[in-house]
């Protein structure tokens, strides 16, 4: 695991995401600027970091309703205004990116944060991309897959000798800058079943798992074909961590968390997915085996724990901001991680 | 309510005659429905590749959104080699998996034969279902003898169609009440 920075006894690591949705909060219907967007994104983070949360990441999608196209750039301001912090992406979209570009944005994102950074390589669930930046759909899982070999590549080697598909060979090439310890974390981006998973384990890479709401079980299919993939191609599961990362919302109980986030997640995927959730099955977030982390404090712990000891995995990461929720909400979720949540759950999964 | 007739071929005029006396019976019979028509041999729509429905431009990307924003759905569907035509199931690939959630889906088809009879029970309905869409069960079944110069002439088949409106009304009434009681239910 310490390849990967990560320590695991130091208990399961509890981290944050965003997409960086630039969606309307629909009690009001209104929707703030991208410039005040990303500055509460970064204010987010340096929140998160006085909460002692682990671990801050920022997504790219290059379409309507989003505000961090340039998430490196986003990344790199939250970089300067936090001091331990791990911060990534989630995800790169690798496919339409050029492995060596992304390599040395993240290598100097690593050297700004003084050793901090880490890449979590996608293929885009959103496609608009595609046309943007001139790639074919019908490459999607060619693109994906030579792209992230390239970056794992640059990642190992300091020298490189390749050639490919999609980018002009590379000969003799050295990508520069190196991170602060020669190389950084690279993690495959999952979207949840089995076959997604397993091409992460012959990758012999870290896998993060996102999910939105079913029973915790089915998701801990993935993550065993996610190992017996590793171990069928001679990797060490004890040795490559899992993250998962899904919808969170704490508040004083479950009935007020379900309130006060189901508009935000309902309105938000009507926009950017056109269809909503579906009440009835959020309704069931709140079960305690649900994987979404829906209801008050005390149940949200018991769920991650039962996560945990379900999963066995190294890395919880929480969306909370989808679909325009209010930062003042924002802010009260983090106190609720940083006063109660996170003590128990470092308490309870600490390795002695 | 948004009610959607779909006719879904590009071949032959069977299935729009009776798409269009179906439509003319909804507005008749409850004129507060808002009902539209879609005839696929008058949009160019692309194949599906399996991107969101959202992202595909011009006429697939209309047809989708409408077909998506509707409460119900009435599909026309002729017979083509013993199933329905490409134009049809290319609509269903374009659309998302739980597409037809919460949605009334009722069916009326137009064969050269009544040996097609079961092509809807065998082939349509799995696919509806597995969208889950909440279908009326009793489709109208309309042969190429029900037809003379582009008006059905068997008042058999224009009874069935009023009953085909009338239980995609009442269905997609009673269907989108229970489940809105259901959903206070929840309180949140």
């Amino acid at each position: 695991m310490k390849k990967y920075r990560i320590d695991e006894s130091d208990g399961l690591e509890f981290g944050i995401y965003t997409l960086g949705d630039h969606l309307p909060d629909p009690s009001t219907g209104e929707r703030i600027s991208a410039e005040q967007r990303i500055h509460e994104i970064i204010e987010y983070a340096k929140l998160a970091e006085q909460a002692g949360i682990d671990f801050f990441s920022v997504g790219e999608s290059h379409q309507e309703y989003f505000a961090t196209q340039a998430h490196a750039v986003v990344l790199s301001a939250i970089a300067q205004a936090t001091k331990k912090m791990k911060i990534a992406s989630s995800s790169t979209i690798i496919s339409t990116s050029d492995p060596v570009r992304v390599y040395e944005d993240f290598a100097t994102l690593d050297l700004i944060s003084n050793g901090r950074a880490e890449i979590i390589a996608g293929r885009a669930s959103r496609v608009g991309l595609y046309d943007l930046l001139g790639y074919n759909l019908r490459d999607y899982e060619a693109l994906f897959e030579e792209k992230f070999d390239l970056l794992c590549k640059i990642n190992e080697e300091e020298i490189i000798d390749w050639s490919g598909e999609f980018r002009p060979p590379l000969t003799n090439a050295k990508v520069l800058p190196r991170p602060q310890n020669g190389s950084m974390p690279i993690w495959r981006a999952v979207g949840g079943t089995p076959a997604s998973a397993i091409k992460a384990g012959y990758a012999g890479v870290p896998m993060f798992m996102a999910h939105l709401g079913g029973p915790a079980s089915i998701f801990k299919r993935t993550i065993d074909a996610y190992r017996e993939a590793l171990v069928h191609r001679g990797y060490d599961p004890t040795q490559l961590p899992v993250a998962t990362a899904g919808f969170f919302y704490a508040a004083e109980t479950s009935q007020q968390a379900l309130k006060e986030l189901y508009p935000h997640i309902n309105e938000g995927m009507k926009i950017t997915n056109g269809q909503g959730f579906p009440k009835q099955h959020f309704a069931q977030g709140i079960d305690p085996h649900n994987i979404m982390n829906i209801g008050s404090p005390q149940e949200i712990i018991e769920k991650i724990l039962y996560q945990h000891e379900l999963f066995g995995h190294q890395r919880y990461i929480a969306q909370i901001d989808f679909g325009g929720m209010p930062f003042d909400k924002l802010r009260k979720n983090i106190e609720l991680i940083g006063t109660e949540i996170l003590p128990a759950i470092k308490k309870y999964t600490r390795k002695k | 309510m948004k009610i959607v007739g779909l006719s879904g071929s590009n071949v032959g005029s069977k299935t729009r005659t009776a798409i269009d006396y179906t439509i003319q019976t909804v507005k008749q019979k409850y004129p507060d429905i808002e009902v539209a028509l879609i005839d696929l041999a008058e949009y160019d729509v692309q194949f599906s590749d399996g991107r969101n429905f959202l992202e595909y431009e011009g006429d697939t990307k209309y047809v989708a959104q409408t077909l998506m924003e509707a409460d119900a759905i009435i599909i026309g569907t002729p017979i083509f080699q013993a199933s329905i035509p490409a134009t049809l199931k290319n609509i269903f690939d374009l659309l998302p998996i739980n597409a037809f959630q919460d949605k009334i889906v009722s069916i009326l088809v137009t064969a050269g034969s009544a040996k097609h009879y079961l092509i809807v029970e065998q082939q349509l309905k799995p696919i509806l279902t597995y969208m889950k869409a909440q279908i009326v069960q009793t489709y109208v079944f309309i042969e190429e003898k029900d037809f003379y110069q582009k008006e059905i002439t068997n008042d058999d088949v224009l009874f069935r169609i009023n009953r085909l409106v009338e239980d995609t009304a009442v269905l997609t009434e009673t269907y989108t009440k229970i489940r809105e009681a259901k959903e206070a239910e929840y309180g949140f």
